[in-house]
């Protein structure tokens, strides 16, 4: 362990670092955050056994990393120096990779192929899905091992640190990143740098800078991925955030649900104390600054900013009134400084390329580049990264390779449960903070949620609200009894008791929740009910009057029946029915009783001929 | 009720009332759950009302009042999960265990509860199963897990 | 030092700091509240005090309890959409207590008999949240609080079982402002007052039965119904909307 004194020393590390990878010819990039859930850690095992018994462990050297992005593809293993590209690595194929890094050549089987034109593709820069991605703040994801500090330092870590503290003034930083552009990450899409402005010119002695970990919207995870996978990056961007206002205490909040995350910024926490990037007179200079890890303990709402610094006081996560905004009046009464983890990883990147640099990538007013969370009903799901102002059919077809199971786009929900359905109609609609919101969406935290045609976007809207009334706060009367009476009205609509005038009460209740709320939550709930009533009014109303429910996912509107013509008789889907509820001989086409079938969707899912149909 | 691991843990806190969640995260993590005896001692011990402790264990969905089971099922209803059937695997899951999300079966062996997101999108509809994540859920492969949980405890 | 703002046409100069609504005082301007008392903190829940803002060109619904004045700041308090705002709030707190004579007068004044919500489940309290803000800022006790969230959100005592920490001074009935927390005296046990909310605790006599003041007991229980009946008179007479 080497205590970093000054630049000079944080250089030699680089260099040594950079030196001992000199002998390593081959290295084995393999996500093992993510990945774990398809036990990568099992595959790392195998493959660490696999080369001590090569005898080749002084040139081949594995490092685990944070998530590459193409989660759909994971396990994933790259082969650098050429960067070959091996998905879905089981175990067993580890021994066949092994033999083929001696002997040069490549496992086929192994190698991402085209869907359409079967032909294979085995370096990972000429995969479509990374091809049209601008990988900056996610850069390091995949390639470092998170929680080496001295892999950090050896990407150019602690640079951009080492720059601020020895030869600008926190004046200049908080400059530089006005003139950058960058607004937050996490949602609000506030200008950073004029946040920055404000709490450094609050006058108090004490102030605080807090990274908000709380990814709580369902269907993001990009700050988790941050988290895992270049969690130094975080701490790197509160340390100049901390020096531009003047604080010497900051907290990282994360999330409960996320324990890797928690593992590898307590681990790189720790590190950077002991390597003297946190604690007393960093680097030399008489900056001192310390960072604690607050756990989150299970409520979305605290990831509004009020509510987060309730938290951490230890109270109950109720949001308060602003003003006075937390950059004048936050924690403990002090000017706080609360920025999302993806905002902090940005912060390094605009000070080591200069504002112009950063500001030449992105819109007139969205600049930079965002991460998303793509999933949903595309074939390749994962966290991908683009310049602001990359449409939606970009990201949708050319990065995330259109449809799964050739079904028909339908919508897309961005934003989470503050945001909104985007129509086929807008597909060519650029993403960045202005058009989103023109269009009844927001960007939020980067939540992209696919939907085909099986997808309800009534029941979509009754998802939203049943999440927000279970996590709301509960205290304010607007939100509170807003979502109440919306839930209960979109219950009736999905059983079959929507009435005449519903539609025009949800609207009425949305509009009263978004000027009278206490706090972002309540005054942003409405959205996804607001936007598919806006995009998708016919269907709304043919589950009011026509009791219909197209999609096939509200109960008691559609009905399951089997096509004669498509179905072959296998008799699988009888056999799975809990209820017996489906009849037939082998080989004939089979029946299904309505006044048996639950609709639990086991037939459905189940038929290989797709001929189990919805009408 | 184990007085000694409690006053451990309020020391390492240093009795602080800002890090009382991170103080009964750390107490349910030995006991399991957090007892009503236990909170009792924790509000006298650190001076903090037992109404205030109450308030933070209800609101915040990490805390348990109740035992829960020796396999802690939770389901991920996030949206990506909740197009992929989420709701259908919860289904199935209450009725191969015979308990409502939020119980815990009569021989403490399985609890079931949902969670609203584990940033494991990709691999949507995901259920994890103590520490063990498993993806692509779908009713079948439910009903296997449950029976090798079952299978585990038997033959240890 | 003073800060001038306009409300409803008004000028008034108010110390900097103020909220609206002492600024509205002092100008003779009423607003509508229910979460509002002066002894505790602003807690801006039952937006009832919502009011217009009009500041550098831009207008704002802002809650007048808890905003602070700003030079050059104009305040209507009683335009269209801070109508059309407040009647959402009674109407939705009127699908929630229905049965509740506060709740009914306060709809019956703007002209609401029956709320066009759905009612499932009829409740009794508003959840204003002033029996607990008293008891703990100013009594100190904090018997009861808030537990659970969003739509399951209420006052309760911990673990729902009997205070042992409430002294039965009866401040949490003597504020609320539906009456769903009533104190009852208990003939058969001298010196047993209980706060009733529904299942809600019970505080036995906190000289353990062994003094002569139980005697007292009852005039005061007597006097404290009397005067709760003419503070509830009094904020009938003053809810005019």
């Amino acid at each position: 362990m080497n205590k970093i004194r000054n630049i000079l020393d944080l250089k030699k590390i680089k260099e040594q670092t950079l030196n001992k990878r000199e002998s390593q010819k081959i290295i084995l990039r393999t996500c093992n955050t993510g990945c774990r859930a398809r036990k990568s850690q099992k595959v790392i095992d195998v493959l660490d056994s696999a080369i001590n018994e090569k005898g080749i462990q002084d040139t081949v050297k594995i490092i685990k990393t944070g998530c590459h992005g193409f989660c759909e593809m994971g396990p994933i293993i790259v082969v650098e120096p050429e960067s070959i590209f091996y998905r879905k690595v089981k175990p067993e194929d580890v021994h066949e990779i092994v033999s083929q890094l001696t002997e040069g050549g490549v496992v086929e089987r192994l190698l991402w192929s085209d869907p359409v034109t079967k032909g294979r593709i085995p370096f990972e820069r000429e995969l479509p899905t990374y091809k049209r991605q601008k990988k900056e703040v996610t850069y390091k994801c995949g390639r470092i091992d998170p929680v080496d500090i001295e892999d950090y330092i050896a990407a150019d870590g602690y640079s951009a640190l080492g720059k601020v503290l020895t030869s600008m003034s926190p004046e200049e930083v908080i400059r530089t990143v006005i003139a950058s552009g960058l607004r937050g990450r996490g949602g609000g899409g506030f200008p950073t740098g004029i946040k920055w402005k404000m709490c450094s010119e609050a006058p108090s002695d004490i102030k605080y800078i807090i990274a908000n970990g709380d990814e709580g919207d369902p269907g993001a995870f990009m700050d988790r991925s941050l988290m895992e996978g270049d969690p130094h990056s975080v701490i790197e961007g509160m340390i100049i955030g901390a020096y531009a206002i003047g604080a010497r205490q900051g907290f990282i909040y994360v999330r409960d649900e996320y324990p890797i995350a928690i593992e590898h910024l307590s681990m790189a926490i720790r590190q950077a104390e002991e390597y003297g990037i946190l604690g007393k007179d960093i680097l030399g200079t008489v900056f001192d600054f310390n960072i604690k890890l607050n756990r989150g303990a299970g409520a979305f709402v605290c990831g509004e900013e009020t509510a987060l610094i309730i938290s951490i006081e230890g109270r109950s996560g109720t949001p308060r009134s602003r003003p006075p905004y937390p950059a004048i009046e936050g924690l403990w009464g002090k000017p706080t400084i609360i920025n999302n983890v993806e905002t902090f990883a940005n912060i390094p990147l605009i000070l080591s390329k200069g504002s112009d640099a950063y500001a030449s990538l992105g819109t007139e007013r969205s600049k930079g580049t965002k991460v998303f969370s793509l999933v949903g009903k595309v074939q390749n799901t994962g966290l991908i990264e683009v310049e602001m102002g990359t449409t939606l059919r970009e990201i949708i077809f050319d990065i995330g390779g259109g449809i799964r199971k050739g079904k028909r786009f339908k919508a897309v929900q961005t934003g989470g449960p503050s945001g909104g359905c985007i129509p086929i109609t807008r597909i060519d609609m650029p993403v960045d903070y202005d058009s989103l919101r023109e269009a009844g969406a927001i960007m939020g935290s980067g939540g992209m949620i696919v939907m085909d045609e099986t997808s309800c976007m009534v029941d979509v809207a009754r998802y939203f609200i049943d999440f927000l009334m279970y996590e709301s706060c509960g205290k304010c009367v607007p939100c509170r009894e807003g979502l109440r009476q919306m839930h209960y009205i979109l219950e009736n609509i999905c059983r079959g008791d929507g009435e005449e005038g519903d539609i025009e009460t949800l609207i009425e209740i949305g509009q009263f929740m978004m000027t009278s709320s206490l706090c972002g939550l309540g005054s942003t709930a409405p959205n996804p009910v607001l936007s598919t009533i806006r995009h998708f009014r016919s269907e709304y109303e043919s589950h009011i009057y026509d009791k219909k429910c197209i999609a096939g996912v509200c109960k008691n509107l559609f009905e399951y029946f089997i096509d004669a013509g498509l179905c072959n008789g296998c008799t699988l889907c009888r056999l799975k029915c809990p209820e017996h509820a489906i009849s037939g001989e082998k080989k004939k086409p089979h029946l299904i009783d309505s006044s048996k079938c639950i609709k639990c969707g086991i037939c459905f899912n189940s038929c290989k001929y797709e001929a189990i149909l919805v009408k | 009720m184990n007085f000694k691991a409690i006053d451990n843990i309020l020391e390492k806190y240093n009795h602080h009332h800002s890090d009382i969640i991170g103080i009964l995260q750390e107490v349910q993590h030995i006991e399991n759950f957090l007892p009503e005896g236990t909170l009792r001692y924790i509000s006298r011990k650190m001076e903090i009302s037992l109404t205030k402790i109450f308030d933070i264990v209800s609101f915040y969905k990490a805390f348990s009042l109740k035992p829960r089971g020796r396999h802690i099922i939770k389901a991920c209803c996030g949206t990506a999960c909740h197009l992929g059937g989420a709701l259908q695997n919860l289904d199935q899951i209450q009725r191969i265990l015979n308990i409502k999300e939020g119980e815990t079966t009569a021989d403490r062996m399985f609890s079931l509860e949902t969670v609203n997101c584990l940033g494991a999108c990709a691999l949507a509809p995901v259920v994890v199963v103590g520490d063990e994540y498993h993806e692509a859920m779908n009713v079948g492969k439910m009903e296997k897990i449950i029976v090798a949980c079952r299978q585990e405890e038997g033959d240890s | 030092m003073k800060i001038p703002i306009i409300i409803d046409g008004h000028l008034v100069q108010v110390d900097k700091g103020a909220t609206i609504m002492s600024a509205a005082k002092k100008a003779g301007v009423f607003i509508p509240t229910l979460c509002y008392h002066e002894a505790l903190k602003p807690y801006g829940a039952c937006r009832l005090c919502i009011v217009e803002v009009v500041q550098n060109k831009q207008r704002r619904l802002v809650t007048s309890c808890n905003y602070p004045v700003e030079t050059g700041m104009e305040v209507l308090t009683d335009t269209l959409k801070v109508s059309q705002m407040r009647r959402m709030i009674v109407e939705l707190l009127l699908a929630r207590c229905p049965e509740m004579p506060a709740v009914q007068t306060l709809a019956r004044r703007m002209g609401i008999e029956i709320s066009s919500f759905k009612i499932r489940e009829a409740k009794e309290c508003i959840l204003c949240g002033l029996c607990v803000r008293f008891c703990e800022e100013v009594v100190g006790v904090s018997a009861i609080g808030l537990s659970n969230r969003g739509t399951e959100r209420e006052v309760s005592t911990p673990f729902e079982a009997p205070s042992d920490v409430c002294i039965g001074c009866g401040s949490c009935t003597y504020i609320c402002p539906t009456g769903c927390i009533e104190m009852v005296n208990d003939e058969k046990t001298p010196g047993m007052r209980s706060m009733n909310m529904g299942n809600l605790s019970l505080k036995p006599c906190p000289n353990d039965y062994k003094c002569t003041t139980c005697d007292i007991e009852r005039h005061f229980i007597e006097e404290m119904k009397g005067a709760i009946t003419r503070f509830r008179e009094k904020f009938r007479n003053s809810t005019e909307l």
